[in-house]
């Protein structure tokens, strides 16, 4: 006689598995890649390869370590160590790269219980570690096409770009031929992405849309140029591809809006108040923390349920 | 209106172009006194006695049950313990066939005057939901509150299954008939027959035959699971929210399957109990997907012979749907009166359960609006009190949420599993 399976209902999936949505957001991820290997040259491939294997070796020993169950093969390692190399300038110190994949892989994602459960988004606390430690070494942006020219090396991202000097065009913001991160530079390149993963319906874009909206909108009431404000800089890179994340971010489209409303607020008073040029991360690690809070007030609405008695106790 | 999510899923209806076959009167049957939601029926046979087809072999003092006929001529050789797919435990009458087919003088054209010998009628046919969930319809069809709406569950939403669009193809007038009756027994205004609009055939048909009606209308269902399951069905047909704690009634409905309200007809014209039940047979490892009409209590692996089914190659049965129908442990076990599809599998590949990685699309495709993910974290850690205020005590079971989830999790069973430590009041 056969020996049947029993198991509870649904007998039936969806084919859509975490390796796959993980393996989609990599894909996304690949034009912006590619223009920042035009851009910044050979090295930003080697920064890459190093970011991606130092996380996933990072992620095997630790598990080892744990005595935990082997979680490489869910590919989120690869988009943690993928993401994290976009956000680094060119010219890094690979060691220094290293110590970020550290950071995002075993103190913030692996110590907290790993996939799904960290608080923060790995790449970026990792960046803002990096920042924060070796602060000259993060901030030595490269002008665009330096491996062409030798002499311009050095060149200033255009947020940190003082009174009196030249800023770039729109056009060269949107296409990414400016100074920067190696992956940030090209908001394109990280639209294309990002509507990419929309598209599939891997990513929502509430958080993204308004993350970008509210940026504009405070930039525009405080006599900033809107425009200039959300093409300089990380936001396209944080909004699609950070503030996205599954794991730091609410659950609930309602929470998701008001995720990257705070982010764009944030991001609006550190780089129109504050000393630093830049906003993004710090933003995106602030909301990290509300977002359990933020969850609170936006759960979703059942249908036909009751509210719970007054006098229940 | 706000529109409730659901998920999109292939509609696999192999059979929609099956002519219903009758399966030849099985050697044996095995009734289970527990084929209906409520209290099971007492056996009024023992071994030894001889039955007749349509001869009641079980029955309840309870209200909240339904009598049980046999479908067959022949012995009573077991009356025994026997525990259902569910898991409960039952007596089961098994009964071998005399060949001879020969008909019971219990069987007679039930007497109606009224609404009340009408609904005792109901209850002596043995009618229970035939969609799946197996409700008493007598108890349905004596609400306690006034009711003006009756709709006709023809969403059929599961995937497979194609026995309910049989009937209306089939069974025409039985339908029409039966709604008539319902409508003039019960004193309902308006009645709607809800169906999917991956039903197109059967919806022109209705529409047609309806169109001089104005009482009852056809309604267009979109095309996404769960259509059929009752508070969805009710809300995207009427607008009408069923609240927590409330019953379609308290909003003014009854909800009928469209193969139920048919057999009232039938029933009414004729007193012949429920006793037989159309089956969609399908699934990889049965080689001629079909309609069937089979006699409750028939063998599974009869049914799956008559359909030409590898039966070595079987590794998984269902009865019911993909989404929310149940495996069945042995092959040997009887299709009951809820037994809509059975489905048999070749292979069934049990996924590996990873770590939730907060994609949140379990919430997107609730239909009601819980959010799994939560309910999953606040089960792990007991917390009824969250249990509570995320309301798992409404989650119907659709499935749609285990469905979705890219890692795997078993977010529907433990929706259930989280239901049961909410303690009742």
């Amino acid at each position: 006689m056969n020996r049947l399976i029993v198991s509870p209902s649904p007998h039936d999936k969806n084919h859509m598995k975490t390796p796959e949505i993980m393996f989609n957001v990599c894909m996304a991820l690949i034009p912006a890649f590619a223009v920042g290997c035009y851009i910044f040259g050979w090295r930003s491939l080697l920064l890459t390869a190093v970011c991606i294997g130092s996380c996933v070796l990072f992620e095997f020993l630790c598990r080892k370590v744990m005595k935990r169950e082997n979680t490489i093969g869910d590919l989120s390692a690869v988009v943690t160590g993928f993401i994290l190399a976009l956000n680094l300038p060119v010219t890094l110190p690979l060691w220094i790269a290293v110590i970020g994949s550290f950071v995002a892989i075993v103190i913030v994602k692996q110590l907290f219980g790993g996939l799904g459960q960290n608080f923060a988004n790995p790449a970026v606390t990792a960046r803002i570690v990096l920042m924060i430690s070796f602060p000259s070494a993060m901030t030595h942006w490269v002008s665009p096409f330096y491996w062409r020219n030798p002499d311009a090396v050095t060149s200033a991202t255009p947020l940190a770009l003082g009174e009196g000097d030249e800023l770039p065009l729109y056009l060269d913001l949107f296409l990414g031929n400016v100074g920067g991160c190696m992956g940030e530079t090209c908001a394109l390149a990280l639209l294309i992405g990002g509507i990419y993963l929309g598209a599939r319906k891997i990513i929502n874009l509430a958080a993204p849309v308004s993350f970008i909206g509210s940026l504009a909108l405070f930039s525009f009431i405080a006599g900033d140029d809107p425009l200039y404000q959300i093409l300089a800089g990380g936001v396209f890179l944080g909004a699609f591809f950070m503030a996205t994340d599954y794991a730091t971010t609410p659950i609930t489209t309602k929470g998701k809006i008001v995720f990257g409303l705070g982010c764009g607020i944030i991001t609006f008073i550190i780089r129109h108040f504050g000393s630093f040029p830049e906003g993004v991360s710090f933003s995106i690690l602030l909301m990290n923390i509300l977002t359990t809070y933020i969850e609170q007030i936006t759960r979703t609405k059942v249908f036909g349920a009751r509210e719970a008695e007054k006098n229940e106790k | 209106m706000k529109k409730l999510n659901g998920i999109k899923l292939k509609h696999r209806k192999n059979t929609e172009n099956s002519e219903t076959v009758s399966m030849p009167v099985p050697a044996k049957i095995k009734l289970p006194m527990s084929m209906h939601m409520g209290a099971p029926c007492i056996p009024l046979v023992k071994t030894g006695d001889m039955v007749k087809v349509g001869q009641k072999i079980g029955d309840s003092d309870a209200s909240f049950s339904v009598p049980i006929h046999s479908g067959i001529s022949g012995k009573v050789i077991a009356v025994s313990d026997y525990q259902t797919a569910m898991g409960t435990v039952c007596k089961a009458v098994e009964i071998e066939s005399d060949g001879k087919g020969e008909i019971s003088e219990e069987v007679k054209k039930p007497f109606v005057a009224d609404k009340q010998s009408f609904i005792k009628a109901i209850r002596e046919s043995g009618l229970c939901g035939l969609g799946g969930a197996g409700f008493p319809t007598h108890i349905k069809l004596n609400p306690k509150t006034p009711v003006d709406t009756l709709i006709i569950n023809a969403a059929e939403c599961e995937p497979y299954i194609t026995a309910d669009y049989r009937e209306m193809l089939e069974n025409t007038e039985d339908v029409l008939n039966g709604i008539e009756l319902v409508k003039n027994r019960l004193d309902i205004k308006n009645v709607k027959i809800a169906v999917e609009a991956n039903k197109p055939e059967a919806i022109r048909k209705f529409d047609e035959l309806v169109k001089d009606d104005n009482t009852v209308e056809t309604v267009t269902l979109p095309p996404s699971y769960p259509q059929g399951a009752e508070k969805v069905i009710i809300y995207n047909s009427t607008g009408r929210i069923v609240k927590e704690g409330q019953l379609p009634s308290d909003v003014g409905v009854i909800v009928l399957n469209i193969s139920t309200v048919a057999f009232i007809y039938r029933y009414i014209q004729t007193g012949m109990p429920l006793m037989t039940r159309r089956i969609t047979v399908d699934g990889n490892a049965v080689d001629k997907p079909k309609n069937i009409f089979a006699v409750i209590g028939t063998p599974v692996i009869d049914v799956l012979d008559f359909c030409k089914t590898d039966i070595d190659a079987v590794k998984k049965i269902i009865s019911g749907g993909p989404m929310m129908g149940m495996s069945i442990p042995d092959l040997k076990m009887p299709i009951t009166k809820t037994t809509n599809a059975l489905l048999a599998f070749k292979a069934y590949h049990e996924h590996r359960i990873s770590a939730c990685i907060r994609c949140g699309r379990c919430v997107n495709v609730c239909p009601l609006g819980l959010m799994p993910a939560e309910i999953d974290k606040a089960y792990k850690i007991k917390n009824i009190d969250d249990l509570k205020a995320l309301k798992v005590n409404l989650c119907m079971n659709c499935g749609s949420c285990t469905y979705v989830c890219p890692a795997n999790r078993k977010l529907a069973e433990t929706n259930q599993l989280a239901k049961s430590l909410i303690p009742r009041k």
